[in-house]
């Protein structure tokens, strides 16, 4: 298993996280690194073993189907980066 | 009285019911600390004024005589718990700002406990580090030095600014948080307790997400006693948390008797490594005999995935992190990156992300992102999901056979200095967790207890693990292990 510059380049993108194209080689080598490391998992027979989804056995809870809170725009725009009349403002989505 | 910031919380709260101190006092005094003691990084933002308000609040409230153990005991808070209007960023740029308008459970807990907060606490980016070395803030210092060497050693991650200031006795206790040891490995580092609950006891609701099935918050402070006491005030259900216990929270401090007569103490084999140093392996021997002369039962015990755990870890914590770290895109809190005519939303994503998230993070939420991949899920994240299930049998297994705890050494190795793993591969930092990791996959409570000192001085902690709730027999164990090893050294002040 090993992670060319390619596929690191396309790992950045999928993450959304800009990395320069220079800096790929040593990423993609941190990459290998890492993942040789995890490589040890295939030693395991895991057979007929069910992934856990939770430590504890549990049904996850329901609330109420009911408005416990809401009308808090201020609060909700507080801290964006860029708040207009109500909004959080991003740059154009749809041409 | 001098040095009011050197007491326990216990003792604390003992005086100030005797009327013998006020909080206003104490406060002051842990304020002074903290405003000399620039040169840990432990405090990143001080909240003074807060402090003093909730001081006075918490002496009126010990006055009519009905206030818990926490009330007006000064304490600091890690920056990954949201604190109403006070900077809670995680240690990252990319919360840079972020002033939450609401409380974290485990805050308000306290809080309602009548608790002060001197300051948000420094930590790794995102909990993510065992060196606090990856914090937007600057490193950590440990208040420990090697001899006499002057050598910047780190507190250990990622709750390291809490650990080096509840050793600097800038506080009486402080919070922490641990989703592979980053409260118990901290602790061994600088001589504290650290307890990690089991998993759902404490809420994590406000607590920044790294790998949101593995993160507990816990307590870190200067003795088992202190643990018992702020980890009750911290824990209970929370309807805000969907994976938190509807069980009810003992009173732990009333379960420290230190009668461990006919425990059952379990050593287990896959936890003496190769190239272990002498010294971990001395102090495990005898930890373990402290717990014999005190009348438990020593026996040895197989753990045989144990040596899978972190390769699991670091496919199940990336995995959960990169999926709880898709929030930070520059849209609805902290840093937004500024763009070129002509960037659209994925530019601002990408730029954004790029410059808030340090090196590490970014490394993790990558990793996350190509095991959670198509093509690549089943082969590693599931296959890692399976070995969790391995790991937490283990753990079943022997306690069903009866035994009560496990003990094991709580790091590899003493305090290392800051750098000296700068070179390093970042598996190598990721070794620091071998001992503590397990424990977090399992979903079991565990406790760091300093039990001595290496050659060169510097703590050595050892490592309790419990069965899943029963937390109150676990710091007991503690306790006798506290009570027998009777670590007192302090370090020398300097800063």
């Amino acid at each position: 298993m090993s992670i060319d510059t390619e596929t690191a380049a396309k790992v950045a993108k999928l993450a959304r996280i800009r990395v320069e194209e220079d800096a790929l080689p040593a990423l993609a080598q941190e990459f290998n690194n890492i993942l040789g490391f995890i490589e040890q998992l295939n030693e395991v027979d895991v057979d007929g073993v069910e992934p856990m989804v939770s430590v504890t056995p549990m049904r996850l809870k329901r609330r109420e189907d009911v408005v416990n809170d809401g009308d808090q725009q201020e609060k909700v725009l507080s801290n964006a980066p860029d708040a207009r009349e109500g909004f959080f403002a991003v740059p154009k989505v749809v041409e | 009285m001098s040095e009011l910031n050197k007491l326990t919380i216990a003792d604390a709260r003992d005086k100030l019911r005797g009327g013998e101190i006020t909080s206003v006092e104490l406060t002051t005094a842990c304020l002074e600390q903290v405003e000399n003691a620039e040169a840990l990084g432990a405090f990143v933002h001080h909240t003074p004024e807060l402090a003093m308000e909730q001081a006075a609040a918490a002496d009126v409230r010990i006055k009519t005589g009905d206030a818990p153990s926490m009330c007006g005991i000064p304490l600091g808070i890690k920056d990954l718990f949201c604190t109403k209007g006070v900077p809670s960023q995680a240690a990252s740029g990319i919360l840079r700002g972020f002033k939450p308008e609401y409380e974290s459970t485990v805050t308000q807990n306290l809080f309602d406990a009548g608790s002060v907060m001197l300051g948000k606490l420094n930590m790794d980016e995102f909990a993510m580090g065992s060196s606090n070395e990856t914090s937007v803030y600057g490193n950590v210092v440990n208040p420990w030095r090697r001899g006499n060497e002057d050598t910047a050693l780190t507190p250990g991650g990622s709750s390291g600014g809490s650990a080096s200031a509840v050793a600097a006795d800038l506080c009486l206790g402080a919070t922490g948080t641990d989703t592979g040891g980053s409260i118990r490995q901290p602790a061994a580092f600088v001589g504290i307790t650290g307890i990690k609950p089991t998993y759902g006891r404490c809420s994590r609701w406000g607590i920044v997400a790294f790998a949101s099935s593995l993160d507990q918050a816990g307590p870190m402070t200067k003795s088992v006693r202190d643990a018992a006491i702020m980890l009750e005030a911290m824990c209970g259900h929370d309807p805000k948390d969907s994976t938190s216990a509807e069980l009810a929270v003992p009173d732990f401090e009333a379960m420290l008797t230190g009668d461990v007569k006919g425990k059952v103490i379990g050593i287990p084999k896959e936890y003496r490594m190769d190239g272990m140093p002498e010294e971990i392996e001395k102090l495990w021997s005898e930890g373990t005999a402290m717990l014999k002369n005190a009348g438990a039962e020593i026996r040895d015990i197989s753990l045989p995935h144990t040596k899978y755990a972190l390769p699991a870890y670091y496919v199940i914590a990336p995995a959960e992190a990169s999926s709880n770290l898709a929030r930070y895109d520059g849209v609805r809190y902290g840093h937004r990156a500024k763009l070129a005519q002509g960037d659209g939303i994925t530019e601002m994503y990408e730029k954004t992300r790029a410059e808030g998230f340090g090196p590490e993070v970014q490394r993790r939420v990558m990793i996350g992102t190509y095991v959670l991949s198509a093509g690549f899920y089943d082969a590693y994240y599931n296959r890692a999901r399976k070995v969790r299930a391995l790991i937490k049998k283990d753990f079943d297994d022997v306690f069903a056979e009866g035994v009560d705890a496990i003990l094991t050494p709580a790091t590899p190795s003493a305090a290392f200095g800051l750098g000296e793993m700068a070179d390093a591969d970042p598996v190598q930092m990721y070794l620091n967790d071998v001992f503590t990791v397990t424990v977090n996959l399992a979903g079991l409570p565990g406790i760091s207890v300093p039990a001595g000192l290496d050659k060169r001085g510097l703590p050595l902690g050892l490592q309790l693990i419990g069965r899943p709730w029963e937390e109150g027999d676990l710091l007991n164990c503690a306790y006798a292990l506290e009570g027998a090893a009777g670590f007192v050294a302090k370090p020398e002040k300097w800063w």
